[in-house]
C-alpha cells in the first residue's frame, strides 16, 4: 500500500517535472558566449530584439572559449547549449569532429541592400557549420597618461630599454608567437610562412626570450584593461574590444596601436542534436543580418562580417564617438594586420603549445 | 525410541531443527544484513571511484579512433610490412574509408577525429586529412598513391603512412611514451623528444619536488605548534585548536584568494615592506604566480593535515615518561631524542603521508598562485582534459602520477610501516 502510493506519487511528480520542461522547451534558447562587455553589445543588439520579435525566452551563458564543452555534450547525448559563439579555429575543428549542425548558407537573409548572404558576407566568413558575426582583433594598448610620446610599432612593445616596464601577454602560444614575428622585422603578410619553418618558430621563441622576464601573463579577457589600469603594466597585448569600452565606458586614457594587428573571427555555431536547433537557427538568421550587426557595433568596436553593416556603423551608443575607426577593419588600422590562420593553427597549437608550456616552465 | 536418542546425539533448536544449523542459518543472515548495510559504500566506491579510475586506466592504452574512422584500412594496413609504400590495394581501401567517413559525419568517427589523432603523432599533419578526404570521393581510379600526392605532397613521405599504421591499431603506447617526453621515429624505435618539447617529466619531477619540500616545512612548523597544543592547559590550547581548525573549516578558494591579496606585487606584504623602508617601491617583491606562491599558500592550506595527527599523539604521551628520563640524568635534548620523539612517529608518519599525498595532486592552488614556473601536473592533466581533449594523454598522464604515488607508498611503507600510521 505504502509502496504503491509512494510510487504513484513519484510518478505524478516525474510527469510534472516532464510536463514543465517540455513546456519550457517550447521557447526557449540557450545562447553561450564570452561574457562581460561583449555579451552585453549582444544582449542589446540581438537578444532584446529577438524576444521583442518571437516571445522566446533566450538564456544567456557566459564560457572561456574552446570545444570541450560541446564535445562532452554531443558525446554524451546531452545537449543544452543551443548557439554557441567560438573562435575559428574552434568552429573549424569541431566541424571536422561532427560536433556542429551544418549550415545551409542559403537560408541565410539577403542584405539590406538585396546582396545575397554568400555574397554579402566578407570572404572567409562563412564555413560549413559557422557564420560570422563580428571581426575582432588582438592589438597591444598603453596607458597615455603614463607613456607620453607612447610605442607606434609591434617592434617599441618587445622594446623594454626604449619603453620600460612590464609587458601583459595572454598566456598561450597562439598571436604571441606572431607578434614576436612581427617584432621581430618580418612583414605581416609573411608572418605564417615564417612561422611554419622551425627557424622561424625559433625566431618567435628567441624574441620572446627577450622580454619573459617582463611579462605578466593574463589569459581572460577583462584583465589586460585591469592590468593597465592597476599600473601592473606598462602596455599589454588585449582584444581592441575591451579596450576601447575601458576608454568609452570608463574613460580610462588608454591607446591602441593598430600595428602588427592580428584579426579573428567570432562564429556562431549549433552543436548537434541541440534542443532547440530549430529556435537556435531563427536566431542565427536574425542575428546575423545587416541591421542587428551594424547595431552591435554600436555597443562595442568589433568588425560586422557583413559588408551591407558597414554603412549602418553609426556612433557609440551613448556618446559622440565614430565606430567606424574604432573597427579592426577599417583601412588605417589594417596597414600591417594579419589574419590569424585558422589552419596554421589547428595543424601546429597541439605541439607549440607544449614548447610554450615547457619554455615558460624552465 | 530413535527420536530420543537423536535428541540425545544433536542439540536441536525449539522446533526440532539441528542447533548447529539453526545457528549457521542466523549469522549467515547477519552477515548478509552486514553486507546489505555495507552496499550503500560499496556501491558508491565502484561508481565512484573504481569504475573511473579503471576507465581513464584503459583510455591511456585503448584509443580506438583510427579503427573507427577507418574501420576497413586499419584492418588492410597491418598486412603492410613497412617496407616500401603500401599496395595500392591497400591505399585505395584507405581513400575509400576518408570518403565514407567524411559523408556519414558520425561524432567520434570522423575524419577530424583522424586528423587530430594522427597530429598528436605527427605535429602539423591535421590539415592533410581534412584537405585529403574534401578530395577524396574524386579519386576514381589508380594509382592511388599517386593521386594522393597530387593533393599533398606530404604522402610520399613514408613516416605518415608508418604512423597510421600505428594509430589504426587499438592499444597503443604512445600516450605513455609522450607523458615520458618520448615518441616513435620513422623506425618505429622509441626516442626522446626534442629538449624544447620536454615538459612531463620536468614538471613530474618539480612536482614530487616541491611536494616534498611543502611536506617538510608543514613539519617543521607544525611539530612544535601539535607540542604547543597538547602540553598548554586545556583552556589555553582550546583557543588555539579554534586558531588551527578555523583556517581548516574555510574555503579553499578563499584562502587562496586571501594569499594573493596578502603576497601580490601591490599586496599587503610589500606594501608593508615598503613602508618600513625594507625595499623600495620600485623592487617590490614577486611573492606569487612563481613556485614561492605556491609553496606558501600550499604549506598553509595543508597544515592542519600535519597539526591533527601530531596533536592526537602527543596527546596520548604522559609527560611523566618525560620526566622518568630527565630523572635518570638524560639531558633535555637526549629526553626528548629517545624519549619523545619516538613516540610521536605514527603522528610524523600519517602527517606526512597525508600532506605529501594531498599535495602531489593538488590542482586549484597551483592553478590561481602557480604562474608561470609553480604549475604541478595536475595542472598539465587538467588542461588535457579541458582544453586540448587529448583525453587520452591526460590518462596516461594520470595513471603516472597514481604509479609514482603507489611506488613512494610502498617503500614509505618498507621505512615506516603503515601499521605504526595514527591519523588521530
Amino acid at each position: 500500500m505504502k509502496l504503491t502510493k509512494l510510487l504513484a506519487g513519484s510518478a505524478i511528480g516525474l510527469a510534472m517535472v516532464m510536463s514543465t520542461s517540455a513546456a519550457n522547451a517550447a521557447g526557449e534558447l540557450t545562447v553561450v558566449s564570452w561574457g562581460g562587455a561583449y555579451t552585453k553589445s549582444q544582449v542589446e543588439a540581438y537578444h532584446k530584439p529577438f524576444i521583442e520579435k518571437t516571445g522566446v525566452k533566450i538564456n544567456s551563458e557566459d564560457y572561456n572559449g574552446g570545444i570541450a564543452e560541446i564535445k562532452a555534450q554531443v558525446e554524451a547525448g546531452n545537449v543544452t547549449w543551443d548557439i554557441v559563439d567560438v573562435e575559428l579555429s574552434d568552429a573549424i575543428r569541431a566541424c571536422d569532429e561532427g560536433l556542429l549542425e551544418t549550415i545551409d548558407h542559403s537560408a541565410l537573409p539577403a542584405g539590406a541592400d538585396g546582396t545575397p548572404a554568400t555574397e554579402d558576407f566578407i570572404e572567409g566568413t562563412l564555413y560549413d557549420c559557422a557564420v560570422a558575426n563580428i571581426v575582432w582583433s588582438t592589438i597591444f594598448a598603453y596607458d597615455s597618461s603614463k607613456i607620453a610620446d607612447g610605442p607606434k610599432t609591434m617592434a617599441d612593445f618587445f622594446d623594454t630599454a626604449k619603453f620600460p616596464g612590464k609587458r601583459g601577454l595572454r598566456k598561450g602560444a597562439k598571436v604571441n608567437l606572431e607578434f614576436a614575428l612581427m617584432a621581430d622585422g618580418v612583414a605581416a603578410k609573411d608572418v605564417y610562412s615564417v612561422l611554419e619553418t622551425p627557424e622561424g618558430v625559433d625566431r618567435a621563441f628567441a624574441k620572446l626570450d627577450t622580454i619573459k622576464d617582463d611579462v605578466v601573463w593574463w589569459e581572460a579577457g577583462a584583465q589586460p584593461p585591469q592590468l593597465l589600469a592597476d599600473g601592473e603594466v606598462a602596455m599589454t597585448t588585449a582584444y581592441n574590444g575591451r579596450i576601447f569600452n575601458a576608454v568609452a565606458g570608463e574613460g580610462k586614457p588608454f591607446e591602441i596601436v593598430w600595428d602588427g594587428q592580428v584579426w579573428d573571427l567570432d562564429l556562431w555555431v549549433i552543436p548537434k542534436g541541440a534542443k532547440n536547433k530549430e529556435t537556435a537557427m531563427d536566431f542565427l538568421k536574425f542575428s546575423t543580418a545587416t541591421e542587428q550587426l551594424a547595431a552591435q557595433a554600436s555597443w562595442i568596436s568589433y568588425g560586422p562580417a557583413r559588408k551591407s553593416s558597414a554603412p549602418l556603423v553609426g556612433k557609440y551608443h551613448n556618446q559622440d564617438i565614430d565606430m567606424g575607426p574604432q573597427m579592426p577593419t577599417a583601412p588605417n588600422n589594417l596597414t600591417n594586420a594579419v589574419q590569424n590562420n585558422f589552419e596554421f593553427w589547428a595543424d601546429n597549437a597541439d605541439q607549440l603549445t607544449e614548447r610554450f608550456n615547457a619554455w615558460l616552465a624552465n | 525410541m530413535t527420536d530420543a536418542a537423536q535428541s540425545s546425539d544433536v542439540l536441536v533448536a525449539y522446533d526440532g531443527t539441528p542447533l548447529k544449523q539453526q545457528l549457521a542459518k542466523t549469522t549467515r543472515r547477519m552477515k548478509f544484513r552486514a553486507l546489505l548495510l555495507t552496499m550503500p559504500l560499496v556501491l558508491f566506491i565502484i561508481v565512484s571511484f573504481v569504475l573511473p579510475i579503471g576507465d581513464m586506466l584503459f583510455r591511456s592504452l585503448h584509443n580506438p579512433t583510427g579503427s573507427n574512422v577507418a574501420p576497413n584500412f586499419a584492418e588492410a594496413i597491418q598486412k603492410w610490412d613497412g617496407e616500401d609504400y603500401p599496395s595500392d590495394d591497400i591505399i585505395k581501401i584507405f581513400v575509400e574509408d576518408l570518403a565514407t567517413a567524411r559523408k556519414n559525419r558520425e561524432v567520434g568517427k570522423t575524419v577530424g577525429n583522424l586528423a587530430t589523432r594522427v597530429n598528436y603523432e605527427i605535429p602539423g599533419s591535421r590539415s592533410l586529412f581534412t584537405k585529403t578526404a574534401r578530395r577524396a570521393g574524386k579519386i576514381t581510379e589508380g594509382p592511388y598513391l599517386d593521386a594522393l600526392i597530387k593533393i599533398d605532397k606530404k604522402w610520399e613521405n613514408k613516416n605518415v603512412w608508418v604512423t597510421l599504421k600505428r594509430v589504426t591499431r587499438d592499444y597503443t603506447l604512445s600516450f605513455y611514451l609522450a607523458a615520458t617526453d618520448r615518441k616513435y621515429d620513422e623506425n618505429e624505435s622509441i626516442v626522446r623528444a626534442d629538449e624544447l618539447y620536454r615538459i612531463y617529466l620536468p614538471i613530474l619531477w618539480k612536482t614530487i619536488w616541491l611536494s616534498a619540500l611543502i611536506t617538510f616545512l608543514c613539519f617543521i612548523i607544525a611539530y612544535p605548534v601539535a607540542y604547543l597544543l597538547s602540553t598548554l592547559p586545556l583552556r589555553t590550547s582550546n583557543l588555539l585548536m579554534i586558531l588551527v581548525l578555523l583556517p581548516f573549516w574555510t574555503s579553499l578558494l578563499v584562502r587562496t584568494s586571501a594569499w594573493i591579496a596578502m603576497l601580490q606585487k601591490e599586496g599587503i606584504l610589500n606594501n608593508v615592506f615598503v613602508y618600513l623602508g625594507f625595499i623600495g617601491d620600485e623592487h617590490r617583491i614577486q611573492m606569487i604566480y612563481n613556485a614561492t606562491g605556491t609553496v606558501i599558500s600550499m604549506v598553509h592550506i595543508l597544515l592542519p593535515f600535519m597539526i591533527l595527527p601530531l596533536y592526537s599523539v602527543m596527546k596520548t604521551i604522559p609527560p611523566s615518561y618525560m620526566r622518568a628520563a630527565k630523572s635518570m640524568g638524560a639531558s633535555n635534548f637526549l629526553a626528548f631524542r629517545r624519549v619523545y620523539f619516538p613516540q610521536t612517529i605514527p603522528g610524523i608518519a600519517a602527517g606526512v603521508l597525508l600532506v605529501f599525498i594531498l599535495a602531489i595532486g593538488y590542482y586549484i592552488t597551483p592553478a590561481l598562485v602557480g604562474g608561470n614556473d609553480g604549475l604541478l601536473i595536475s595542472n598539465l592533466i587538467a588542461n588535457h582534459i579541458q582544453r586540448t581533449l587529448n583525453w587520452s594523454l591526460g590518462a596516461a598522464l594520470g595513471t603516472i602520477l597514481l604509479v609514482v604515488v603507489l611506488v613512494l607508498y610502498w617503500i614509505y611503507n618498507k621505512l615506516v610501516g603503515v601499521d605504526n600510521l595514527k591519523f588521530g
